[in-house]
C-alpha cells in the first residue's frame, strides 16, 4: 500500500528538485537525480508486478478524501492491479531509459533543468492516470499529461512555431477532454460514484441502460480520440514533433498517446455492453490507420514519418479494441512502446549526428558513420514492419487474427495498412542509412556516432524489441508458455474476451503467412526502389499528381483552419475588442462619472462663508420643517 | 395710552412676527453683504431681534428672566463686536480688503 | 370687543387717521414703531454705503428701545441705548473711519444670489411665524408692571443669576485682552510684503 505512494511520489519529488534546485546544480547532478527518481519507481513497480501473483490480487491505497458532496465520495485513491502494473512498468522503464538518453541529448541546453522537471512531472501524472482507482484520478492524470505535453512540445519557446504547435496539441486535447468530461458527468449522475468497482458493478448488474452505457462509451472514446490522436483529432501529433526528440519518444510514442487505449481497456466491461461504440472505435481506428500510413509514405522529415507511423499504429490498437481483443491491444501497446521509442531515439541520434538536420533527403549512407544507430534502427524497422519472430510481428499478428474472426473486410484493410507501414518504414530506413551521403560537406565532417548515454538506451530497447514477442506468443508456437500476457490480464479483462473466437490453427497459419508475405512485398518493393534504383524522394516542388494528396497530409489541417480556426480567431478578436472597448469603456465611464460627481461636490466647499451660511440656513429650515411639521 | 390698553389689543404673537421679520432681514443681510463690518452689523440686528422677543415674552409672562437674558446677550454682543472688529482690522492690515468673498483659503 | 376710547379726542370726535391705524386692531404706537424699525432694518441691509448703514442701525436701536419702553422694560431700553447705540455702534464707526471705508466699493453680487438669500430668509420667516404663532394662546397675560425697574431686575440678577454675572465679567476680560492683542500694530505689515497682491481687488 505505501509502496504505491513511493512509486507515485518519487517522480514528483524529482520534479520539485529539478525545478527548484536544478538551476543551480550541474547538468550531471540534475539529470542523474531525475533519472534516479524514475529508476526508483521502476524498481518498486517491478516488486509490485511480481507481487501480483495470485489471481485477482490488487494493491490499494487511499490517501485522502478528495471531495464529498451529498452521497458522492471521491477519494485520492490509487491501486495497482495487473493491468496497471503492466502500464507502470512500461512508463517507468521506458521513462528511465529516456531520462538517461536526455542527459546526453539535451546537453548544453539552457533549460536543461526545466526539461527534466517537466519530464518528471509528466511521469508523475502518467502514473496517476494509470494508478488511479477512480475516474477522477484518471482525469487528473489525463489533464496533467496534457499539460506536460504542452510544456514539453513548446520547450524551445522562443520559436513561435513551436509555441503554436504546443497550443494546437493542448487545444485538440481539450476538445477530446470535453468528451471525457461528459462521460464522467454521465457516470456520476447515474452511479453516484466514480470508483471503477462501483461503476462496473452497476453496469454489470443492469442498473444502467444500454443507451446510457453507449453514450458513456462514446464520450470516453471522444476523449481517447483526442489523447491518442485518432481521426478527427490527430493533426496535433505530427506538429508535436516540434518538441525535443526524447519528448516525442516518451510522450508521443510510448506513454501519453496510449492513455486512450488504457482508458478503453480499463472500461472493457462498459464497452462490451455497447456494441455501437465498439463499431465506432473499429471504423475510426481503421480509417486512421490507413490514412496516416498513406500520409507517412510521402513525408520527408524523419520525425514526421515516425509521428504518422504512431498514429497509424494507434489506429491498429483501436481496431483491436473495436473487436474486443483487449489483451491483443495491450500487447501491441507494449511492443509498440519498445520499437517506437527505439525508432524515435534512433532518429534523435541521427539528428544529433547530423547537427540538427531532419530531412531524410539530405541524409544517406549513415550506416558507415553511425553503426550502432544503424543496427538498432534496423531492428526497430523490422519490428514495426512485422518481420517474423520480432516483437511487432507477434503483436500485429495477434490483432489481425482476432480481427479476422470478427470482420474479414476490416482484416483485409488492416493488412493493407500493415503493408503500407512496411513500405514507408523501409523507405525511411533505406533513404537515411543506405546509399550515398547527400548532405553538405560540413555535415559530413560533423557526422559521428552518438555518445554512450544515447546509444545504451538504444541497445536496451533494441533487445526488448527483439524479444518482446515472448510476452504473448501465440498458442501455435507454444501451448504451455504461450499467451502469457493474455492470461496475466485475464482477471481484469478476461470475461470480456470470452466472447472472442480464436481462429482455428490452420486459419491462423494462413493469416500469419499472409502477413509475412506482406512484409516481404514491402521489403522487395522498397529495396528495388531505393537501393537498386537509388531513388531519392523528390523535393517539395517536384511532387505532382496523386502524390500531392498524401504529401499535403490530405489537407486536413487546411480544412480545420478554414472551418474552425479562422472563425474562432475572429470571434476571439471580436470579443477581445469588445472587452477592451465596451467593458473597459464602461468601467472608464463609471470612473469618470464618479470623478465628475466628486468634482461637483467639491465645488460646494468653496471656502466662502456666505455660501456656508446659506447652506446652514437651508439646513435649519429643513430641520424645523421636519421637527415641527413632520 | 396706558399699558393696560396696549395689552388689551396687542398679543405676543405680534411681537413674534415683528421679531421674526427683523431676524430674517438681518439674515438676509448676513447672506448678502460682502463688507465684513456690515456683516457684523447685520448680526447685531439679528441679536436685537432676539432681544426684542425675549423682552416681549418677559413682559407677557411676568418673569424677569427674559430681561436678564437680554442683559447677558448684550454682554456677549459687546464682547463679540469688539473682538470681531479687532480681527477685521487685522485682516484688513494683511490683505487690504474687507470683502468676505475673497477669504476662501479653506476651499476644497 | 375692543376699546376704542382712545380714538376719541377731547372733543369726542374720532380722528380718521387714528381710526385707519387702528383698523388693524393694533395700537398706533406699536404700528409706527414697528414701521420705523423694519424700515431702518431694511435700510441697514440694502444700503451700499456702510456709514449710512451704521446710522440706520442706530435708528433701529432707538426704535427697539422704544419698543422696550412699551413693554415695561425701562431699564433695558436705556441700557440698549447706552451699550448698543452708544458704544457698539460708535465702535463700528470708529473702525469704518479707521479703514477709510466710507466709499463702498463692494463688487456686484449675482442676482441669483440675492434670490437665493431672499428665498431662504423668506422661508425661514414663514416657518418661524407658522411655528410660533399659536404660542400666544398658552401665555397668561400677567401685566406685572414693575419687573422692568432697576431695583427689581437687580434683585434677581444678583441672587439667582449671580454666577452668569461673574462669568460675564470674565468674558469681558477675555474680550478685552483679545481685542487689545489683536489690535496691536504688527512689525511686518502689508507694505513690506509682496505676496498679498492677489488678494487685492
Amino acid at each position: 500500500m505505501n509502496i504505491l505512494l513511493i512509486i507515485l511520489l518519487s517522480p514528483f519529488l524529482g520534479f520539485l528538485f529539478s525545478g527548484i534546485a536544478g538551476k543551480y546544480l550541474s547538468e550531471k547532478i540534475t539529470g542523474w537525480i531525475s533519472s534516479f527518481s524514475i529508476l526508483v519507481s521502476f524498481i518498486i513497480s517491478l516488486q509490485v508486478f511480481m507481487g501480483l501473483n495470485g489471481g485477482n490480487s490488487v494493491y490499494e491505497s487511499t490517501v485522502f478524501t478528495f471531495l464529498s458532496v451529498g452521497d458522492v465520495f471521491v477519494d485520492f485513491a490509487i491501486q495497482a492491479d495487473r493491468l496497471t502494473s503492466i502500464m507502470m512498468l512500461v512508463i517507468t522503464g521506458i521513462g528511465f531509459l529516456i531520462h538517461v538518453y536526455s542527459i546526453a541529448y539535451m546537453h548544453g541546453d539552457a533549460g536543461f533543468y526545466k526539461f527534466f522537471a517537466y519530464l518528471n512531472l509528466f511521469v508523475f501524472n502518467m502514473l496517476v492516470l494509470v494508478m488511479g482507482s477512480n475516474f477522477l484520478m484518471l482525469f487528473f492524470g489525463w489533464e496533467g499529461v496534457g499539460l506536460c505535453s504542452y510544456l514539453l512540445i513548446g520547450f524551445w519557446y522562443r520559436n513561435a512555431e513551436y509555441g503554436k504547435a504546443a497550443r494546437k496539441a493542448f487545444i485538440m486535447n481539450r476538445i477530446g477532454d470535453l468528451g471525457l468530461l461528459v462521460g464522467l458527468f454521465l457516470v456520476i449522475a447515474n452511479c453516484n460514484s466514480l470508483n471503477y468497482d462501483d461503476v462496473f458493478a452497476a453496469a454489470q448488474t443492469g442498473k444502467l441502460s444500454t443507451g446510457l452505457i453507449t453514450a458513456i462509451c462514446i464520450s470516453f472514446f471522444i476523449g481517447a480520440m483526442g489523447k491518442s490522436a485518432q481521426i478527427p483529432l490527430y493533426t496535433w501529433l505530427p506538429d508535436a514533433m516540434a518538441g525535443p526528440t526524447p519528448v516525442s519518444a516518451l510522450i508521443h510514442a510510448a506513454t501519453m498517446v496510449t492513455a486512450g487505449v488504457y482508458l478503453v481497456v480499463r472500461c472493457n466491461v462498459l464497452f462490451e455492453m455497447a456494441p455501437v461504440a465498439q463499431q465506432l472505435i473499429l471504423w475510426v481506428g481503421l480509417t486512421t490507420s490507413i490514412l496516416a500510413a498513406l500520409i507517412g509514405l510521402k513525408q520527408n522529415d524523419i520525425k514526421k514519418v515516425l509521428a504518422y507511423s504512431t498514429v497509424s499504429q494507434l489506429g491498429l490498437m483501436f481496431i483491436a479494441l473495436g473487436v474486443g481483443a483487449y489483451s491483443a491491444a495491450m500487447f501491441h501497446l507494449v511492443t509498440h512502446a519498445f520499437f517506437k521509442a527505439l525508432l524515435f531515439l534512433g532518429s534523435g541520434s541521427v539528428i544529433h549526428g547530423m547537427g540538427g538536420e531532419q530531412d531524410i533527403r539530405k541524409m544517406g549512407g549513415l550506416k558507415n558513420h553511425m553503426p550502432l544507430t544503424y543496427y538498432t534502427f534496423l531492428i526497430g524497422t523490422l519490428a514495426i514492419s512485422g518481420m517474423p519472430l520480432f516483437s511487432g510481428f507477434f503483436s500485429k499478428d495477434e490483432i489481425l487474427a482476432m480481427v479476422f474472426t470478427e470482420n474479414p473486410v476490416v482484416w483485409f484493410l488492416a493488412v493493407c495498412s500493415a503493408l503500407i507501414t512496411g513500405i514507408y518504414m523501409f523507405r525511411v530506413f533505406m533513404v537515411t542509412f543506405l546509399g550515398g551521403f547527400r548532405g553538405t560537406e560540413d555535415q559530413k565532417n560533423h557526422l559521428h556516432e552518438s555518445p554512450s548515454l544515447i546509444t545504451m538506451p538504444l541497445l536496451i530497447l533494441a533487445v526488448l524489441s527483439l524479444v518482446g514477442g515472448l510476452l504473448n506468443l501465440p498458442e501455435l508456437f507454444s501451448h504451455e508458455h504461450g499467451q502469457w500476457l493474455k492470461n496475466w490480464l485475464a482477471p481484469v479483462i478476461g470475461k470480456s474476451q470470452d466472447t472472442l473466437h480464436h481462429p482455428s490453427h490452420n486459419t491462423e497459419w494462413i493469416l500469419m503467412g499472409i502477413a509475412v508475405s506482406a512484409f516481404l512485398i514491402a521489403w522487395v518493393f522498397t529495396r528495388n526502389k531505393y537501393i537498386t534504383k537509388s531513388a531519392v524522394p523528390e523535393s517539395d516542388e517536384e511532387i505532382n499528381g496523386i502524390a500531392r494528396w498524401p504529401a499535403g497530409k490530405f489537407f486536413v489541417d487546411e480544412l480545420y483552419d478554414a472551418c474552425f480556426v479562422k472563425s474562432s480567431e475572429k470571434a476571439g478578436a471580436f470579443l477581445s475588442k469588445s472587452d477592451s472597448g465596451v467593458f473597459a469603456g464602461l468601467m472608464d465611464w463609471v470612473t469618470s462619472l464618479i470623478s465628475w460627481v466628486s468634482d461637483l461636490l467639491g465645488k460646494v466647499q468653496n471656502g466662502r462663508i456666505q455660501y456656508y451660511l446659506l447652506y446652514m440656513v437651508m439646513g435649519i429650515i429643513l430641520m424645523l420643517v421636519i421637527n415641527i411639521f413632520g | 395710552m396706558t399699558p393696560d390698553t396696549i395689552f388689551n389689543s396687542l398679543d405676543v404673537s405680534h411681537y413674534i412676527y415683528l421679531s421674526s421679520v427683523l431676524f430674517c432681514i438681518g439674515l438676509f443681510g448676513v447672506l448678502t453683504r460682502r463688507n465684513a463690518i456690515v456683516l457684523l452689523m447685520c448680526i447685531e440686528l439679528m441679536l436685537n431681534a432676539v432681544n426684542l422677543l425675549f423682552v416681549a415674552f418677559s413682559s407677557y409672562m411676568g418673569d424677569s428672566a427674559g430681561q436678564l437674558f437680554v442683559f447677558f446677550i448684550m454682554v456677549v454682543a459687546a464682547a463679540e463686536a469688539a473682538v470681531g472688529l479687532a480681527i477685521i482690522v487685522m485682516v484688513y492690515r494683511n490683505t487690504r480688503s474687507t470683502d468676505v468673498g475673497l477669504f476662501d483659503k479653506l476651499k476644497g | 370687543m375692543k376699546e376704542l376710547t382712545f380714538l376719541k379726542d377731547r372733543s369726542g370726535h374720532i380722528k380718521i387717521s387714528k381710526m385707519l391705524l387702528s383698523l388693524l386692531g393694533l395700537p398706533p404706537a406699536f404700528l409706527i414703531l414697528s414701521f420705523i424699525t423694519i424700515l431702518c432694518a431694511l435700510y441697514v441691509v440694502t444700503n451700499s454705503n456702510p456709514v449710512y448703514s451704521v446710522l440706520a442701525l442706530i435708528l433701529t436701536f432707538f426704535s427697539i428701545s422704544a419698543h422696550y419702553v412699551l413693554l415695561n422694560a425701562q431699564f433695558l431700553a436705556v441700557v440698549n441705548l447706552i451699550v448698543y447705540a452708544g458704544a457698539i455702534m460708535v465702535l463700528f464707526l470708529f473702525v469704518l473711519m479707521l479703514l477709510n471705508l466710507n466709499k463702498e466699493n463692494e463688487p456686484t453680487i449675482k442676482t441669483g444670489w440675492y434670490v437665493a438669500a431672499a428665498i431662504s430668509a423668506g422661508l425661514l420667516l414663514l416657518i418661524l411665524a407658522a411655528a410660533l404663532h399659536r404660542s400666544s394662546e398658552s401665555i397668561m397675560q400677567n401685566s406685572a408692571a414693575e419687573i422692568g425697574l432697576v431695583k427689581n431686575l437687580g434683585k434677581v440678577l444678583f441672587t439667582e443669576y449671580l454666577v452668569p454675572f461673574e462669568l460675564s465679567g470674565i468674558l469681558f476680560l477675555a474680550a478685552m485682552v483679545g481685542a487689545v492683542l489683536l489690535g496691536k500694530k504688527q512689525s511686518t505689515e502689508v507694505n513690506s510684503k509682496s505676496d498679498t497682491e492677489p488678494s487685492e481687488k
